[in-house]
């Protein structure tokens, strides 16, 4: 069976390190950064990207709708 | 293995942010609830193709700037009576869709008398009613919906019933109208009950464009701030203690 490919994207200068998407994550991807952005929040990365699946639930807990899902069409492997 | 950037391409975007949505950062706290919900009504708002019609009613409490966040038409109204505004509004543009947004303080305690009426009026209106059983906006002050022995910056002991009565379910009352036709009690804590939450209001949206009457949303929500909780200990907080009393579903569906 082929692994589902995904990725987010966050606006860093815009989330305010609620890590709500860290807790929603299945597959805990994401993490708080121990940089800051302009504002002082520690903004949420891809601490795991090879996990990522795009299922969506990060941005749809995100209150700031900061992250952006993508998610690659599944191949058929040969 | 895909690389990264690979997969951030325009074809392969699932879920990004909703057009309805403006670019301004919101002045909400990190985590807080008006956010998701926002962003929720702007997609419910896209869905429908329903940008140039829809009609916002401002409360008072956090959610006041609301109209920075959503590209819509917007109200404000006094505190309490976004309700009965959008009642004016309703009635003169009964085209338009309209919806009133408030929160507990606005509309369980000084709004009371304007949404118990429109709702047994059954104005053809959408109420979303964020409830986290504080005063958000002025420091966290005790609201009627505030919990038995929650401490509230005006209860720093809990809330005592003898001295200032029980919390309030207005949303019970408010299924008890003949007016509303959609009564629901939802949360914005975890993604399925995002999902489960835009489902509800995308219903609400549906039963505005069919002339159904009133109806009513509550988001039982957080207050991280007021609650002196971090986000995620606050969901775990109202999970414990809100759900209990503030039971979610639907109280009302014809």
């Amino acid at each position: 069976m082929a692994k589902v490919k995904g990725a987010i994207k966050v606006d860093d200068e815009k989330c305010k390190g609620c890590s709500l998407c860290v807790v929603a994550c299945p597959q805990k991807v994401i993490a708080l950064a121990k940089e800051v952005n302009g504002k002082g929040y520690n903004y949420a990365y891809m601490a795991n990207p090879d996990e990522c699946t795009g299922c969506t639930n990060c941005a749809m807990v995100c209150p700031d709708s900061v992250i952006t899902v993508y998610r690659l069409k599944a191949q058929v492997e040969a | 293995m895909a690389d990264i950037k690979e997969i951030m391409k325009p074809e392969n975007l699932v879920y990004g942010k909703s057009k309805v949505l403006t670019d301004n950062v919101m002045s909400y706290c990190p985590g807080c609830t008006h956010g998701v919900v926002h962003k929720l009504i702007a997609e419910v708002i896209e869905e429908m193709d329903i940008q140039e019609k829809t009609i916002g009613i401002c409360p008072v409490g956090c959610s006041v700037l609301a109209y920075n966040f959503l590209d819509i038409d917007w109200q404000q109204a006094a505190h309490g009576r976004a309700p009965a505004v959008a009642t004016a509004v309703s009635r003169l543009k009964p085209e338009k869709i309209v919806f009133a947004y408030q929160g507990d303080g606005d509309l369980a305690s000084i709004g009371t008398a304007e949404i118990i009426h429109a709702c047994n009026r059954g104005e053809n209106i959408v109420v979303i009613f964020i409830n986290n059983g504080i005063y958000g906006m002025t420091g966290g002050q005790m609201a009627p919906t505030t919990l038995e022995g929650m401490p509230t910056s005006t209860s720093p002991y809990g809330r005592d019933i003898k001295l200032a009565g029980h919390p309030l379910r207005i949303t019970e009352l408010i299924a008890q109208l003949p007016g509303t036709t959609f009564v629901t009690r939802q949360s914005a804590h975890t993604p399925a009950a995002v999902r489960k939450c835009k489902k509800a209001i995308r219903k609400a949206f549906d039963n505005v464009e069919g002339k159904k009457g009133t109806s009513f949303i509550e988001v039982v929500s957080t207050c991280s701030s007021g609650w002196k909780l971090s986000p995620v200990k606050s969901n775990e907080w109202m999970v414990e203690h809100m759900f209990p009393f503030y039971k979610l579903g639907d109280l009302k569906d014809e």
